[in-house]
């Protein structure tokens, strides 16, 4: 009887054990929970997407190296003019350029942040970083219009807005969360990485190249990734200085246009469901197509840079 | 019981108890009495401003009033899921709309007119030029009398209200070239009054010192001549229900037409009051005179 | 050229790189407050706005816009937080962990606009929230879990293994270990995470106009009974955040003062940003003291 007791009471859960399911079981339903989200929006931009090729019979093909924009018109081989090279075209270049513009400056304040004078770097680059990336994306566009496209235009010629004025506000943009991020993956390397370092009699200089930053590179990937993503899909800043206008960019300073900033604009002028809204939401499959694909990219060039 | 539970049970007893109070004292009576209004964002200012008005006579009755486009205004009243939806164009000239099925309330009459930057030098232009510049087939200023500047057309999105009410009055139905294109008035003004050489069009009350505004054949974009149908290029600004819409919005509609607003908000944003037409206008544009 | 001249040019190079992006920064930063705060007043930051007139204010979307950001990020830490926990602590690193990853950072690529719509179809027609708070709040919930998600991770697994195998080594279970010596090692940066996506939710504009809309119906501010429709706290009214009230008088805005208003407006929500980073870093040092030392 008593051993039936004690065997009970041996093979019950503890209460750490107990706490421990819970535990596990809370934050496998968090994890669940964004999965659901996740798949629920990429399902849902999936299908809107599809719907353009599906019922109204867009072709794929056209789609893709069509130059021309006006789906409300019929083409000359019956088709709606529903191209979307022009805004692919924008969209990489403007997200290419900047994420190609800000990273060595990003990478370059954030370890001047973390590894040369931690102190400035606490006090004043960091607060103004987050402090920048709550600005509105309105803002940082009006800005754009006010300064960069006169700028651009003085100095470089055409309408001022184009692919560069789109590209420099982007570089501001989002040169704070890719800053803040990196700096973040540069604390995390442990300190008795650079204290190895240093005393095998490294420079620091040669501690942050040779050893800091390659065991970073994962984590300030994901930065740049992140930044990447943001200026892939920011629409009202760029919107304002891009010119957005549905042609093939000729140079730098013609008026071109991104995915996003045609998404947005049409967005409230066309009817749910109608073929005009519908190669909206193509566009959006599009961007969700290529953000993954940059992202493979990314993270391929992640595991070869990454340290063994 | 430890004192850490006994701790988060009185928290917890506490937030039930004042959330109950809170529920049993709230405001009753009202509940059901909301209408939403969605879609055009020109139209927006309007509604709101009468809606503030309305609310504030009418107590406990709400009204919410938001923008989202032409587009989404007349898909969301189509499926019932708003009980007004705010339109720049006619239902049946939006694709994808059966416009049978809505009734329109025209709320106000807007007039448009082309703007050039101030340093272009024209202040006139003929109709056929206009259309020349538009699609492209002028490249200069000079080409039509102005300065040596280069033409920048700014148009507004594709499937604006304002852009097809240009388009078909200004333009006579021709398209416009593809160009810069900006989704709200606000940018245009500023694109324009910023950009050497720029052209585009905005409504009447949009136009301020920092853009010139072109008269069209010697017309002058005033809302005398809209009234007259001298200067075309006005449409008018709709309200669209369903057929037998909720007593709030009947409401609410009828107060958007009456006298009151129509001599005093419509004024004051900008607008015309459809009751000032001599003309009459349907959705297949062909012009009437009122008796 | 030897390592010491290289080392000295690499961190001058720095230095430089550093100049430049403050100059960037605190010019941008200059711009907006120097054009803003000649407008800011008391009568500025309390009245309500005004639809056609000159002389509104930004009471109403201040508050709306720190009502959202408080409401979204109650709903959003708790299910980061969880999540990234078991990325970081539970989950075994295969392809299924690596594709989730993945998935969640294209979520974040999405533009506003697609999630603003998702979230109206979704949540204000389908589920009849109706243009409120709460749909605004659900819809930066999605447009806000990557990024959190992410950064919480990133900062658990910043810690150092020796941790938890000490956590582990003194008879904790995984569980405790994660919230009482990993989780509280964790805070600063989190706090990080949390300012970051809290500086999105304030600078959200796209987003919103479809959820949480764009009118800022007058308020009551002497009831606090949330069930009440005018009431400040009532989760089911529309509300108009700063953001989208500077993106709507830019676009359709045609009170005379419009420009006034917007730099104003954009130099508040500077100084709101501000304001509440420095209020996290308090609280935020204030947690990782109590918590890590007693």
């Amino acid at each position: 009887m008593d051993n039936e007791k004690l065997k009970r009471e041996l093979f019950r859960p503890s209460k750490a054990a107990k706490q421990e399911r819970r535990g596990k079981f809370i934050s496998f339903s968090a994890l669940a929970l964004i999965v659901v989200a996740v798949s629920a929006i990429i399902l849902f931009v999936t299908m809107k997407g599809l719907a353009a090729f599906t019922q109204n019979h867009v072709n794929v093909i056209d789609f893709f190296t069509g130059r021309d924009w006006n789906p409300s018109v019929k083409g000359a081989n019956g088709q709606p003019e529903a191209g979307a090279l022009p805004m692919i075209t924008g969209s990489f270049l403007v997200t290419i350029f900047s994420a190609l513009l800000a990273t060595p400056f990003a990478i370059g304040t954030a370890i001047f942040m973390i590894e040369i004078s931690p102190k400035r770097g606490a006090k004043i680059l960091q607060p103004v970083t987050e402090l920048l990336v709550g600005i509105p994306s309105v803002v940082y566009g009006f800005i754009g219009l006010m300064v960069v496209v006169p700028t651009v235009r003085t100095l470089f010629g055409g309408s001022g807005f184009g692919i560069l004025s789109g590209t420099l506000v982007l570089f501001v943009m989002i040169l704070p969360t890719v800053t803040s991020m990196t700096a973040d993956a540069l604390r995390s390397v442990p300190r008795y990485y650079r204290e190895a370092s240093l005393a095998l009699g490294a420079t620091q200089w040669q501690t942050i190249w040779r050893v800091i930053l390659r065991a970073a590179t994962p984590g300030i990937l994901t930065a740049i990734v992140f930044g990447m993503a943001r200026s892939f899909g920011e629409a009202l800043a760029v919107q304002m200085v891009i010119g957005n206008a549905a042609l093939m960019p000729t140079s730098l300073v013609s008026p071109s246009s991104t995915l996003t900033s045609v998404l947005t604009t049409g967005m409230g002028n066309t009817v749910m469901g109608s073929l005009q809204n519908n190669v909206l939401w193509s566009l959006a499959l599009v961007l969700l197509l290529m953000s993954l694909l940059f992202n493979l990219i990314i993270r391929l060039i992640g595991k070869k840079g990454a340290m063994k | 019981m430890t004192a850490k539970t006994w701790r988060r049970l009185i928290i917890a007893s506490v937030i039930g108890i004042l959330t109950l109070t809170a529920y049993t004292t709230r405001q009753v009576g009202h509940a059901g009495e909301s209408v939403t209004a969605v879609g055009s964002t020109a139209l927006q200012p309007l509604i709101e401003a009468a809606s503030e008005q309305y609310t504030s006579e009418h107590l406990g009755t709400f009204i919410s009033v938001q923008g989202g486009g032409t587009g989404t205004g007349l898909s969301q009243i189509q499926e019932g899921a708003v009980e007004m939806g705010d339109s720049d164009l006619f239902a049946a000239e939006q694709k994808g709309i059966r416009a049978n099925t809505l009734v329109d309330h025209k709320i106000a009459v807007v007039g448009i007119t082309p703007i050039v930057n101030a340093k272009v030098g024209i202040k006139n232009i003929s109709q056929a030029d206009l259309i020349r510049v538009f699609t492209g087939k002028v490249s200069n200023w000079k080409q039509v009398g102005g300065r040596d500047v280069p033409v920048v057309i700014l148009n507004r999105a594709q499937g604006s209200g304002t852009r097809a009410t240009f388009e078909k009055w200004a333009l006579n139905g021709q398209q416009s070239v593809a160009s810069q294109e900006q989704d709200s008035s606000g940018m245009v003004r500023q694109i324009v009054a910023s950009t050497p050489g720029a052209i585009s069009y905005v409504a009447f009350s949009y136009v301020n010192g920092g853009v010139q505004p072109l008269s069209i054949d010697h017309v002058q974009p005033t809302d005398r001549n809209v009234t007259t149908n001298r200067w075309p290029i006005w449409s008018y600004e709709h309200v669209y229900t369903q057929k037998h819409p909720k007593p709030l919005t009947r409401q609410f509609v009828k107060y958007l037409e009456s006298h009151e607003v129509q001599s005093t908000l419509v004024k004051q944003l900008g607008y015309l009051s459809p009751n000032e037409m001599k003309v009459e206008r349907d959705a297949a544009g062909h012009v009437t005179e009122v008796k | 050229m030897n390592a010491k001249t290289s080392n000295k040019i690499a961190v001058a190079t720095l230095y430089l790189i550093a100049l430049i992006v403050v100059l960037i920064l605190l010019s941008l930063l200059g711009y907006i407050l120097y054009n803003g705060v000649p407008v800011i007043s008391w009568h500025f930051l309390t009245a309500p706005a005004k639809a056609f007139t000159a002389g509104g204010g930004i009471g109403i979307q201040l508050f709306n816009s720190f009502y959202l950001l408080i409401l979204s990020m109650l709903i959003c830490f708790p299910i980061a937080l969880g999540a990234a926990i078991y990325l970081n602590e539970y989950a075994k690193q295969n392809w299924v962990t690596a594709l989730i990853r993945n998935a969640i950072e294209i979520l974040s690529s999405l533009p506003s606009v697609v999630v603003g719509l998702f979230g109206f179809l979704l949540f204000v027609v389908y589920f009849g929230l109706g243009f409120s708070i709460l749909s605004g709040a659900i819809a930066l919930t999605f447009f806000n879990l990557p990024l959190l998600t992410r950064t919480i991770e990133d900062s658990l697994s910043a810690i150092p293994d020796a941790q938890r195998e000490g956590g582990l080594a003194l008879g904790l279970s995984r569980w405790e270990t994660v919230t009482k010596i990993i989780v509280p090692a964790a805070v600063p940066s989190i706090i990080t995470g949390v300012i970051l996506s809290a500086g999105r939710v304030f600078g959200e504009a796209a987003a919103l106009i479809y959820t949480a809309g764009q009118s800022a119906p007058a308020l009551n501010f002497a009831d606090w009974n949330p069930f009440n429709i005018s009431s400040p706290l009532n989760p089911m009214r529309p509300a108009e955040t700063l953001a989208v009230h500077i993106w709507k008088i830019n676009s359709e805005g045609i009170m005379p003062d419009a420009k006034a208003i917007s730099s104003g407006s954009s130099a508040v929500l500077v100084i709101a940003i501000l304001l509440f980073n420095f209020a996290a870093r308090f609280i935020g040092r204030r947690l990782y003291k109590r918590l890590t030392s007693s």
